[in-house]
């Protein structure tokens, strides 16, 4: 198991770190992003010795927060921001994939074991085979994604002036979006719709998933449907028919709904 | 160059829930039991343990505790005709990998076959005629009845503290429960779970259709239970965290549950985990087993030498290995001859949306509380008009409202952006999921063999399947799925999602892991790998326990009938086999 490798940077606009390097200071650095005293967040990372303990970043601040990027580059992030705040958009008075921090965690599932593809039989010979075989490309879905969005990028700068995706109005996104689920736009080493695929199934995820991998801040997506969060007894609830559950949504984590603890 | 280790008397491949059974069982007699099982160590404190084992996207989405394709899969294909392809990644089923097996993970849809399940073929062509089966299926009887089974289902209900309400105990009828199933030597142990919302919903609508719905048997225990091996279970607290899941409360039956705590503690019993069985080993006859070859997670390869081997794993692995190692002789489709990887099946499965006013709050719920009607089951109503042979339960389960993979959408809503977001608000607390549950009939297509191209990661060729369902069962489960839509239409919804299995199958969506056959049992040794006690017909030493037995499969969940199965085996080699080894049925 590794730890989650964070990249130091100075300026509060962590979006755009631009490097690929690893920090050496990783309490540090989170200390800069998030303004919390180094004794809570040795604290925190104590407390779960093999896993990667993010702190707290602002939990009383609504929007997403400024941490670094493990897997994406800037180009890559910026696709992938601009994607998903189509495919779930958000405000700051209903949360979308920006605000509930889906691109952070696609980017640390995709830094992982997931984005390893390390469970999936990858040996050869390949071949497309029918509908019914299944998932049969050799890109794992880190691989996936950065080749997807580079010709996606490509295809944009094409038919748009040289702009890239995330240029493009809201309309001409969700239009090359459409696209790529009904395959009308052609990648080099795979039909779009199976990226298409992998990204809408990773941007519910993010939304709907338990707060400690990333996403779903503040519980935003548990929010929006009603789901009070992974809990030990309904005894007395279950035959309260009709009734609204009363208590606040509750994670792994707790009520903390910003809190982290993500294997990479 | 194999490492030979001391010899044990019975060696089981596998450690879920027919290995706990059966070890539990044969250490009773004294004999020295070990179990080599492929995944790693589970227990429920601390993998289960309700602290961290709510976790949708780890269990659910990313399979934490199923079979890993990059170490075992299998290839499969439609037809004959078409190249078998890997299966990359789990999909339609999620075979269990370490201690407990699926055992650990499912939900606790504890279910009897009934007494014509048993006696599919005689019994259809006594009441239909024999020209009522279409010619390419290759259905047959059990070798054994319900009537031989039933002390066998009341065991492994009593070991699990089956939730229920029997209607047929020792020939009285009663009011709940299921008209339809076979007499019953005693009540369930437990009372039904608390209904959910869903639950009562169903029920009013299937009654007022002339059905007859009863609450669905659950191995979720309603009440605090100590089962007869004397190992304590607690309440079911409707998390709603079953299927996927191991239970941290004690309350789905599971073997850490019910069978471990008494069996581990046994000095006749042993167990090794990251343990893959790749052979049988059979002595220069071909008649006898010595004991298996397995290979341990750092590769290398030990010989353990067994006076009995039973195959306690998954259907598709014990079939693996009976092909590895030459015990039956390999069905061949062409000819329709040989009988290893023969008459595999599987479970045809439906669904019908229903979209609600009422707050449905799903999230409450346990893997086996539903509510269910029986009366489109095997033969329970007249197939002569309708044409196919075969049936199924129709459910309403709540099982749980796992934001993620257990949300419910009307057809109408878009796909993504706004407009999923707002239907995402609007109906995740007010819908519910009818299913349908059908039987699968085997064909002279449907099979496992070994690939010709791919091979698994110590070299051996993969597994293959050949599969699609019979055209009688896409039928039947369109005649079910009519079924349920109107017991969906009389829950009087403000909109309902039909969604009818369509052909061919596919690998790809989740519908059950309840993959039968391949080794099946039978009276036959033509159309059969094992006897009645489940001893293989070549080889009297080996025993072959599991769904894998089924001829064909029924319209139930398996578990119930592969944990009698368990016990029926267990108390042939305790009562028969050991007394006079040697085959147990001579032809």
């Amino acid at each position: 198991m590794e730890t989650i490798r964070h990249r130091p940077h100075p300026s509060d606009s962590c979006w755009d770190a631009d490097t690929n390097m690893p920090s050496q200071e990783q309490a540090c650095f989170a200390e800069h992003l998030c303004g919390m005293s180094r004794r809570r967040f040795v604290q925190a990372a104590l407390s779960l010795p093999v896993l990667m303990a993010l702190p707290a970043c602002g939990s009383d601040k609504p929007g997403p927060a400024k941490v670094a990027r493990t897997f994406f580059s800037s180009a890559e992030q910026r696709f992938i921001e601009a994607a998903v705040a189509r495919l779930i958009p958000g405000d700051r008075d209903s949360p979308g994939a920006i605000e509930a921090n889906v691109p952070f965690f696609i980017d640390l599932q995709l830094a992982g074991p997931y984005g390893r593809a390390d469970r999936r039989y990858m040996e050869g010979p390949w071949a497309s085979g029918t509908e019914q075989q299944g998932y049969q490309l050799k890109e794992t879905p880190a691989q996936l994604y950065r080749k997807a969005i580079a010709d996606i990028d490509d295809y944009c700068r094409k038919q748009f002036d040289g702009k890239v995706y995330a240029a493009l109005t809201q309309e001409q996104q969700d239009r090359l979006l459409h696209d790529m689920d009904d395959n009308k736009i052609e990648l080099r080493d795979f039909p779009a719709q199976a990226f298409f695929e992998v990204l809408w199934q990773n941007t519910q995820e993010g939304f709907l998933s338990d707060p400690m991998y990333g996403g779903n801040r503040n519980f935003a997506g548990w929010k929006l449907i009603g789901f009070p969060g992974p809990r030990y007894n309904y005894v007395a609830e279950i035959t309260q028919y009709g009734k609204p559950y009363p208590l606040p949504p509750v994670g792994i984590m707790g009520r903390d709904g910003t809190r982290m603890r993500v294997e990479v | 160059m194999a490492t030979t280790l001391k010899p044990v008397d019975v060696v089981l491949v596998g450690f879920g829930w027919t290995a706990s059974i059966i070890a539990q069982e044969l250490t009773e007699e004294g004999l020295q039991v070990l179990a080599l099982e492929r995944g790693v160590d589970r227990a429920t404190v601390p993998d289960f343990a309700t602290t961290h084992i709510q976790d949708e996207l780890k269990y659910a989405v990313r399979n934490g505790l199923f079979q890993a394709p990059v170490r075992e899969t299998l290839s499969f294909r439609n037809t004959r005709s078409q190249t078998a392809l890997p299966m990359r990644q789990l999909g339609s089923f999620r075979p269990g990998a370490g201690v407990g097996g699926a055992g650990v993970h499912w939900n606790g849809q504890t279910w009897r076959f009934l007494p014509d399940d048993f006696v599919l073929r005689s019994h259809t062509e006594q009441r239909y005629g024999a020209d009522f089966i279409p010619e390419d299926l290759t259905i047959q009887d059990w070798g054994i009845t319900y009537d031989d089974l039933e002390p066998c289902y009341d065991r492994f209900e009593y070991l699990c503290g089956v939730s229920g309400a029997a209607a047929n105990v020792a020939g009285e009828r009663r009011k709940h429960g299921n008209p339809f199933e076979g007499d019953r030597s005693r009540d369930y142990p437990l009372p039904p779970l608390d209904r959910s919302a869903g639950s009562l919903m169903f029920d009013k609508a299937a009654r007022e259709l002339g059905y007859h719905p009863f609450a669905a048997p659950a191995a979720n225990t309603s009440r605090p239970y100590r089962n007869p091996l004397g190992v304590q279970m607690g309440q079911c607290t409707y998390c709603g965290f079953c299927e996927w899941f191991g239970c941290g409360n004690n309350s789905k039956a599971s073997p850490q549950s019910t069978i471990l705590p008494v069996l581990l503690k046994k000095d006749n019993f042993s167990y090794r985990t990251g343990c893959d069985v790749t052979r049988v080993l059979l002595d220069n006859t071909g008649n006898k087993a010595k004991g298996v070859m397995y290979r341990d997670l750092e590769g290398r390869e030990f010989e353990q030498p067994s006076e009995l081997v039973i195959l306690c794993a998954f259907a598709h692995h014990n079939v693996h290995l009976l092909l590895l190692s030459g015990i039956g002789r390999p069905y061949d489709p062409v000819t329709g001859t040989g009988v290893t990887g023969r008459n595999y099946a599987y479970q045809i499965t439906s669904s019908v949306e229903v979209f609600v006013d009422e707050l449905m709050n799903p999230y409450m719920g346990a893997g086996a509380l539903g509510q269910a009607i029986d009366d489109f089951n095997t033969d329970n109503f007249d197939h002569g008009p309708e044409g196919f042979i075969g049936g199924g339960y129709i459910a309403l389960w709540t099982t749980g409202g796992r934001p993620i993979l257990q949300h419910h959408l009307p057809k109408e809503a878009p796909k993504w952006g706004e407009g999923w977001k707002k239907s995402m608000a609007e109906n995740y607390l007010k819908s519910a999921s009818i299913s349908t549950h059908g039987s699968v009939a085997s064909h002279r297509e449907a099979y496992l063999d070994l690939d010709p191209t791919y091979k698994d990661i110590y070299g051996n060729p993969m597994l293959r399947l050949t599969f699609d369902f019979h055209e009688n069962d896409y039928k039947m489960s369109d005649f079910l799925t009519g079924k349920a839509e109107s017991i969906g239409k009389a829950m009087k919804p403000r909109a309902m999602n039909v969604k009818k299995r369509k052909p061919p199958y596919s690998i790809v969506p989740y519908q059950t892991t309840h993959n039968t056959g391949g080794a099946v049992m039978g009276d036959d040794p033509r159309t059969s790998v094992v006897n009645r006690y489940l001893q293989t017909w070549d080889v009297p030493n080996v025993f072959v326990v599991g769904a894998c037995n089924f001829p064909q499969n029924a319209g139930y969940n398996p578990t119930g009938t592969v944990g009698a199965l368990a016990f029926w085996a267990a108390d042939a080699i305790r009562k028969m086999y050991l007394k006079n080894p040697g085959p147990l049925v001579r032809i």
